[in-house]
């Protein structure tokens, strides 16, 4: 047995839909433009996640701390000789030098990270590359890539197999290489690394070791993965509040927008709301089915929005968005953040674009409604 | 029994455009007959109607409905009031474009909560008593004028209300439609429905039908008529 006051929902709630059917040119419009304006807001959260996400991916796997030489408070190459010095120290549980650089390959033009891994090791002849890399080259294991090495002669390298990548980014502009093939290409003399990197055995002693880093190699920054961490965050959500405040002009104009067409109600809607009052319809089950109208309008705009949003993401190099908030990634190829739509970003989204809505159109309609039904009699 | 005393309506109080719409009026009208007030324009016809069907509360005086005074309740009882009691047969129809006859007669039993089965069958029902069950399902814009008319005296019945009242409701009709709409209020009279209509047409209050005729001027009643 269905409670009256429930049935009385649905029945206003039946006389919702076909009354915006009624007026569908109108609403179809609203919910359109409103469902753009929520595209673009949708977009640039769900993007900015994105990007975090692929950068904390990445992150993730790195050592707990990262040491680099320091010269006229600019990063310079490393004595692997150093290393040492720094493994010595209570608490740090392993150490290596890392040889890593970006690579731009003149015939391309593109920007590739070059990086001599631990395991396997490789052949200098030889070099792995990720998945996404290997499709834009057209390459298959046993293929020769030709490279420019920093004296401007040709390297060789075979392509030995495929990286597994953890991210979009690391498939597409990610090479391994050999140590001697990074060498030559890049110029970095034997005996010297871009930076030494430590596992660390307990993660409360990292700003002590930090210290004693320090200590040791005066001339070294100790960087610890956490700080890493809070300035990548720090650089999307600063990049993305830009830009959410930027789109945050047409929420409004639209909401004011909507404010005003539902405080100048039309003679029509307000004929009608007087009509159901002068009927037996309480001013509550006029705000009720003003509710209920304005929740379907602004919950299809966010559903077409979002939809819009996260269909997007799958589309390279969106026009609007994407080069705003992944300037940065000038230095790769071209890559495909993986969508990352989280129910806090979904959230975010609803309050700040549902809410507003409901509570622009619904005071107006409350006011309309608090007219008397004699209205109606009276023909005003 | 609705009984009215001394009972007072002032519209844009305070303002430079103040009105008094009634003025003093003190009127009983029994339960199962039919009353007629007729009078010129602005004379309060209208206003008189309204208060007597909860659409607006005096501001002053006091209106009993079967010895219970209304007209100090809270807006949402003068509604359950309003949507149980009184059936509205407005002067210009009102019925809302771009929906059914069917639909526009269920539109006063939503709020009950009643079943959706029940409303349809109720409306149906109203419309077939007047003779449109073959315009159900017409768009209410598509209706000629007595068809129109009939829609929204089966609107007025759809909650099965003891009190009828029509303001003004030949205005748009002529001579044969208008007679159709006093048979049709005949059958409701014969029904035990109390019957309060407002005009100035004497068809209607000089109608057979009519057990009393009120004649108002000026926001008073100048002649309570006699009656059951």
């Amino acid at each position: 047995m269905i409670p009256p006051g429930v049935r009385r929902h649905a029945r206003i709630i039946g006389y919702v839909l076909p009354s915006l059917a009624r007026r569908w040119r109108k609403n179809t419009a609203v919910v359109v433009v409103y469902g753009l304006v929520i595209f673009l807001l949708a977009s640039v959260v769900f993007l900015s996640q994105s990007l975090t996400g692929e950068s904390l991916a990445g992150l993730a796997r790195e050592p707990e701390i990262i040491v680099q030489k320091l010269s006229a408070g600019r990063h310079e190459l490393i004595p692997v000789g150093a290393l040492p010095s720094v493994t010595r120290i209570v608490g740090v549980r392993s150490g290596r030098a890392r040889l890593w650089a970006y690579y731009t390959d003149p015939a391309t033009r593109e920007t590739l990270a070059l990086v001599v891994p631990d395991t396997p090791r490789l052949d200098a002849g030889q070099m792995l590359a990720g998945p996404e890399f290997l499709r834009r080259r057209s390459l298959s294991v046993g293929d020769v890539v030709h490279l420019k090495t920093h004296t401007g002669a040709s390297l060789a390298l075979t392509v030995a197999g495929a990286i597994a990548p953890a991210t979009a980014l690391e498939s597409a502009a990610l090479l391994h290489v050999s140590a001697p093939a990074f060498r030559d290409l890049v110029g970095i003399a034997d005996g010297l690394a871009m930076d030494l990197v430590l596992r660390v055995r307990n993660a409360r002693e990292l700003p002590t070791i930090a210290t004693k880093i320090t200590q040791a190699l005066p001339d070294a920054r100790p960087i610890i993965r956490g700080e890493l961490v809070r300035t990548y965050k720090s650089v999307f959500s600063w990049r993305s509040g830009v830009i959410i405040g930027v789109l945050l002009v047409p929420v409004l104009a639209f909401i004011i927008f909507a404010w005003d067409k539902a405080a100048g109600l039309g003679v029509e809607e307000r004929r009608e709301i007087g009509i159901l009052k002068a009927v037996g319809w309480e001013t509550g089950d006029v705000i009720l089915m003003k509710c209920y109208e304005a929740g379907v309008v602004s919950l299809a705009a966010f559903a077409l929005g979002t939809a819009l949003a996260v269909a997007s993401l799958a589309v390279p190099r969106s026009p609007i968005i994407v080069p705003a908030l992944t300037g940065w990634s000038t230095l790769y190829p071209s890559f495909m953040p993986t969508a990352t739509v989280g129910a806090y970003q979904v959230a975010t989204l609803f309050c700040l674009t549902v809410f507003p809505y409901l509570v622009a159109t619904v005071i107006p309609a409350w006011r309309a409604a608090t007219i008397d039904p004699d209205m109606v009699m009276r023909g005003s | 029994m609705i009984t009215l005393s001394d009972v007072t309506k002032v519209y844009n109080a305070g303002r430079p455009n103040e009105f008094a719409a009634l003025r003093g009026v003190s009127l009983t009208i029994e339960g199962r007959t039919a009353t007629a007030l007729k009078g010129p324009s602005g004379s309060g016809k209208t206003t008189l109607l309204s208060l007597i069907g909860s659409m607006a509360r005096p501001t002053s005086g006091r209106i009993a409905l079967d010895g219970t005074v209304i007209s100090s309740l809270p807006e949402r009882f003068l509604t359950e009031i309003r949507r149980r009691t009184f059936g509205f047969v407005f002067q210009q129809f009102n019925l809302i474009r771009g929906l059914t006859a069917l639909e526009n007669v269920m539109i006063p039993a939503y709020p009950t909560g009643a079943p959706l089965e029940q409303i349809r069958r109720q409306a149906r029902q109203r419309l077939e008593m007047l003779g449109l069950d073959g315009k159900a399902a017409s768009k209410v814009e598509w209706l000629s004028g007595g068809e129109a008319q009939r829609v929204a005296i089966a609107r007025a019945l759809v909650n099965d209300p003891a009190v009828v009242i029509a303001d003004e409701p030949t205005a748009h009709l002529d001579t044969a439609l208008s007679r159709e709409f006093m048979e049709i209020m005949a059958a409701l009279r014969r029904d035990g429905r109390t019957l309060i209509l407002a005009s100035h047409d004497p068809l209607v209050y000089e109608s057979a039908l009519i057990d009393r005729v009120v004649t108002m001027r000026d926001g008073r009643v100048v002649d309570a008529g006699t009656g059951p």
